[in-house]
């Protein structure tokens, strides 16, 4: 039946072909072939294709000349000589062959070159560390996570926890890697970090590492906080999806490095509950500086310390020791544990400089009346240098690290750093040593304005307190004016 | 890369294996080694790469091809414990199993959670299962020998209670002393003292502005004299010297190609920097040549502009791996292309060469060939801070432009001169000669360690291969370069890397252990790091023992097959990442 029916239409086809006219016939033939042509014809031309050839290349390989590695420094440039300390660099010391007070090092309640003396036996951190050298060496040889944790380590993320009331620290075998490691283990892509137009270059780089979202806000201004804040509440109500999975981190400094200026927290923590950030803070210059113990910003507005999610200390000021550490609730801090690039990729702090650190937090608890003396101090030099022509005083009057910035700039950065130095050159020869906050001027976010920094001990009496505040004065005036 | 298992961040895939022996045809190689001996029985052809006669020494490296039953087994392995978090995730979800980890704040309970499942997944299911294994603490010197505090744990692994008692004299084969600098007697320690009563422990300020000591200048010239460059700089910690000054040399417009198994620290350098990175096979030439030629003829992508520079970033010894560079390669690489070479020697300084000077010397290389050369001062010499040495042109250039050198505080003194003592120590200086032999040291520690500077290298190399060849006898798998003192002996079963570090612990041998994602999934591994300090004897017990439990844990997986290296399919992919 079927067979019978395909016969039947081949027939019929076989017929029409007979059937048809001739042009149609030929007609049909041309658009064939023409099919076939374009089925088979290249779309594009070869010849237009620009692959190079091997000897093309290897033209270009010859005439590329890459950059020299580095650019040339000049020989003037003002950072290319060091100053050389011989010696200690404790209260009273040798820079550049002569002796000054220091005014520059960062080592506030003295404990570098400090004897602890405890009831009746008199120990420092020298001896501890010394103790601790002839226990374990130097160096430790490994990370955390291989060998290289020692229970001097243990003991000193137990004490600082305790010190600072909070459930667990970590700590770090390099103060700038603390906070720069600290911020990328919970920042990620997509989550978004409002942080203060004057945070420091640690801060910077570790926002920069998390590769987050960075919202500058203007320092200290609450007010511009709120507004960045609720900005992004509006863009969070338009995207909800999105919202529930960005992160919201706020990160300041208890005393700014680059102003000395106190970040105002009670009104931050506010902002951190109403828009559901998270606070990070920075303590490396208040901890062991700010409140009635010593435990920094928190303490010093009576801030509950859970309040806050993290902080970041370097041990390298206050406790005059090397590393930084972190603490806060063991539920954000544990975290570091495996993901804080600083402290599982590195080798651990040597014990000699834990044991050290151990030793000044034991200072810091005896003498609870030495942050007092710190802050008196620090606000009598603070007053004494008020009303200099052609300089002015920046920085709160309770910071132990603050900024002398010239009142009007000559218009070139060049030469603003250029008289600065000036006066340090000068202060220095009248044996005050001071020096001026170094940056990086293309790498800062915000570069802050030359200055000379001055950093107050308690070492430091009172009549040297005077004195370095008329050198300076009588230097600037005979520079400036 | 040298990481923490459960860390981060190691991008890599999972490698052809294959073996090499390039330079010269060793009769020595083939006879001793029971490994190509059974290749060679094995109707195998063994390639021998020639390369020019760029090597002036043998390059034996081998990366043996996992078995094919292994690898089903060991995914297979992670399969169940995949399962089996998810019925426990499941578990407590619900209530049913208790939940030991920390938990947020009531009050931050509307907050953007801080951590996503996900990520904790690993960590909470596979890791917490043998984390024992990780961060053990110990109380001595880490040298030959180590003291453990002994910890138990009543809730599987979450949290650690110290016992009190103390393990004695483990056998030390995880820490980085490769020349047995780590100790608490002899000059080094003396020395270090003595600083330390004069200087104190902490130095406050930074190089730029007040914390440039007497000691650091001395330092950095001594470190330019036994590296045999113009000029150096020491730094205080050997990762921040990679992230914090390799942005000082690229930027924008500058290329890195950096080897796919680099360490964290160049990682993050080099993503810091704001460079274009593009990622090479790890050690394999042909790689790093196709990009180099690529990225000078094509130029930068969309601009189409030529790159300002290439900078390629090695690591002498890859810490992982155990593997050595192909630096006379690289080198050579490098001079035909114009790019600049940046050599990070963290593992490989005074570990290698005949004097101690790092991979250049092993390869009878010219330090000036090397554009950066960077290192540590953590390993070898027993201390910490890393350094870079190079013309004095990038030097002085780093001085003024270091991130470390105008926002980090210095080296700690005491740190400083540690370094300096041992490193006058390997140069054979400070005017005391050679003489007492290795043995008398090491019975008598009291014995000034600068005597025997030499010697340590020596001895060095010595345990390397006597220990390295005696686990191929075993038949192990072993990776890496004969002549590199880091040794990964690989497990791949995620169930062994627990059960081998704890069965070693027992037998008073501590080991460390890696999985992912520290290595890739299937590759888990013991390593071993090798030190002078170890003696025959010490080494011998450790063999003893690994040869016990490898038995015990079906360890031995050798096939002794080794697959050439140019079979090694070579794989164009490459990705690249653009910092925005």
């Amino acid at each position: 039946m079927a067979t019978a029916t395909e016969q039947w239409v081949l027939v019929e086809m076989v017929q029409a072909l007979y059937e048809a006219p001739a042009y149609h016939l030929i007609l049909e033939g041309i658009l064939i072939l023409w099919i076939i042509r374009l089925l088979f014809s290249k779309t594009y031309k070869l010849q237009e294709r620009s692959d190079l050839t091997v000897k093309e290349k290897e033209e270009l390989i010859e005439e590329w000349q890459p950059e020299p590695l580095v650019p040339p420094v000049p020989k003037d440039h003002p950072a290319l000589n060091y100053n050389i300390v011989s010696g200690p660099p404790s209260h009273k010391t040798v820079v550049n062959g002569k002796e000054c007070i220091n005014f520059a090092s960062f080592n506030f309640l003295g404990l570098l070159d400090n004897p602890r003396v405890k009831y009746n036996s008199c120990t420092s951190i020298k001896a501890a560390a010394l103790a601790s050298l002839k226990k374990y060496g130097v160096g430790t040889c490994g990370p955390r996570g291989f060998y290289g944790t020692f229970d001097v380590h243990l003991d000193l993320e137990d004490r600082l926890a305790k010190f600072m009331k909070t459930e667990e620290a970590i700590i770090y075998s390099y103060g700038f890697a603390t906070i720069a490691s600290a911020i990328p283990a919970y920042s990620k892509r997509g989550d978004i970090v409002f942080v203060d137009r004057a945070a420091c270059f640690a801060i910077q780089k570790g926002l920069q590492a998390s590769r987050s979202d960075i919202k500058l806000f203007k320092h200290n201004d609450m007010a511009d906080l709120e507004r960045l804040l609720k900005e992004q509440e509006i863009e969070d109500q338009k995207n909800p999806r999105k919202a529930r999975v960005t992160r919201r981190f706020i990160v300041v400094e208890g005393l700014y490095m680059n102003t000395g200026t106190i970040c105002p927290l009670p009104e931050l923590v506010k902002l951190k509950y109403k828009y559901k950030a998270r606070i990070f803070l920075e303590e490396s210059l208040s901890f062991g500086v700010l409140g009635e113990h010593g435990r920094g910003v928190t303490e010093h507005y009576g801030i509950n310390i859970d309040d806050i999610d993290l902080i970041s200390a370097n041990m390298e000021n206050a406790l005059a020791s090397i590393g930084g550490f972190c603490c806060g609730r063991s539920f954000v801090i544990d975290h570091q544990r495996l993901s804080g690039q600083g402290y599982c990729f590195s080798a651990s702090l040597p014990p000699l400089l834990a044991a050290a650190a151990i030793e000044a937090l034991n200072i810091m608890e005896e003498n609870p009346g030495i942050f007092a003396v710190l802050k008196e101090k620090c606000g009598q030099i603070h007053k004494a240098l008020q009303g200099i022509s052609g300089l002015k005083v920046v920085g709160e009057s309770l910071s132990p690290a603050f900024h002398l910035q010239l009142e009007e700039s000559t218009g070139s950065r060049e030469q603003d750093v250029r008289l600065l130095q000036e006066i340090v050159d000068q202060c220095m020869n009248r044996s005050i040593a001071l020096t001026q906050a170094r940056y990086l001027e293309k790498e800062e976010k915000c570069l802050p304005p030359p200055s000379i920094r001055v950093v107050v001990t308690v070492e430091q009496t009172e009549e040297e307190l005077e004195r370095a505040a008329s050198t300076i004065k009588e230097v600037a005036q005979a520079v400036l004016l | 890369m040298r990481p923490e298992p459960g860390g981060c961040c190691c991008r890599r895939t999972v490698r052809a294996n294959g073996c090499v022996a390039n330079g010269e045809v060793r009769n020595g190689y083939v006879r001793s080694s029971a490994a190509a001996a059974a290749a060679a029985a094995a109707g195998q052809i063994h390639h021998v790469t020639q390369n020019g006669g760029l090597y002036k020494r043998p390059f034996n490296e081998a990366f043996e091809e996992t078995p094919m039953l292994v690898a089903v087994l060991t995914y297979v392995g992670y399969g169940v414990l995949t399962l089996f978090g998810y019925l426990r995730d499941f578990l407590r979800y619900w209530r049913i199993e208790k939940c030991h980890h920390a938990t947020e704040r009531e009050e931050q309970k509307d907050f953007v959670s801080l951590y996503q499942d996900f990520e904790n997944f690993y960590t909470r299911n596979l890791y917490m299962r043998i984390r024992d294994n990780w961060n053990r603490p110990i109380c001595s010197v880490p040298g030959a020998r180590v003291d453990i505090m002994e910890r138990q744990s009543h809730d599987y692994n979450w949290s650690f209670k110290y016992t009190g008692n103390i393990i004695k004299g483990v056998i030390n084969m995880g820490s980085y002393n490769y020349l047995g600098f780590a100790r608490n007697t002899g000059s080094c320690q003396e020395a270090a003292a003595k600083v330390l009563e004069e200087y104190g422990a902490g130095v406050c300020s930074t190089r730029q502005e007040i914390g440039n000591l007497d000691k650091h200048e001395e330092l950095e010239e001594l470190v330019a004299r036994f590296l045999g460059v113009e000029a150096a700089m020491a730094y205080g910690m050997g990762f921040a010297t990679n992230s914090m000054n390799i942005p000082a040399l690229v930027g924008k417009g500058c290329l890195i190609l950096s080897d796919e198994l680099n360490h964290a620290s160049l990682v993050l350098g080099a993503r810091l920097s704001g460079a274009t990175i593009r990622i090479f096979k790890h050690n394999n030439m042909q790689s790093l040549e196709k990009l180099l030629k690529d990225a000078i003829v094509y130029g930068q992508p969309r601009t189409r502009r030529p790159w300002k520079k290439i900078l390629i970033l090695v690591e002498g010894i890859y810490s992982m791996e155990g593997s050595i560079v192909r630096l006379p390669e690289v080198i050579a690489l490098k001079k035909k292309y114009k790019a600049y070479l940046y050599l990070d020697e963290a593992h490989s300084i005074g570990a290698l060469g005949p004097t101690g000077r790092g991979v250049v010397e092993y390869f009878g290389l010219d330090p000036e060939d090397v554009d950066v050369m960077m290192g540590t001062f953590t390993k070898s010499f027993g201390a910490s801070g890393g350094y870079i040495g190079g013309k004095k042109e990038l030097i002085d250039y780093l001085r003024t432009h270091s991130h470390s050198a105008v926002y980090a505080t210095s080296l700690s003194p005491p740190v400083v001169e540690q370094i300096i003592t041992s490193m006058k120590c390997i140069m054979g200086q400070d005017g005391t000669s050679l003489g007492g032999g290795w043995a008398a040291w090491w019975l008598t520690p009291v014995i000034p360690c600068h005597n025997q500077g030499k010697e340590c290298v020596q001895q060095l190399a010595e345990n390397t291969r006597y220990f390295r060849r005696r686990l191929k006898e075993m038949g192990f798998i072993i990776y890496g370069n004969e002549d590199s003192p880091v040794v990964p002996l690989m497990l791949y079963m995620p169930a062994k890397i627990g059960a081998f570090g704890r069965e070693m612990l027992k037998r008073n041998i501590g080991v460390v252990v890696v999985g992912f994602p520290a290595t890739p999934i299937i590759e888990s591994r013991a390593r071993f790091c090798l030190s002078a300090a170890h003696t025959k004897e010490i080494l011998d017990t450790a063999l003893k023992e690994i040869d016990e439990v490898g038995d015990l844990l079906q360890l031995k997986y050798s096939r002794h097959r080794l697959v050439p290296l140019l079979d090694r399919p070579f794989d164009e992919t490459t990705y690249e990442e653009t910092e925005d």
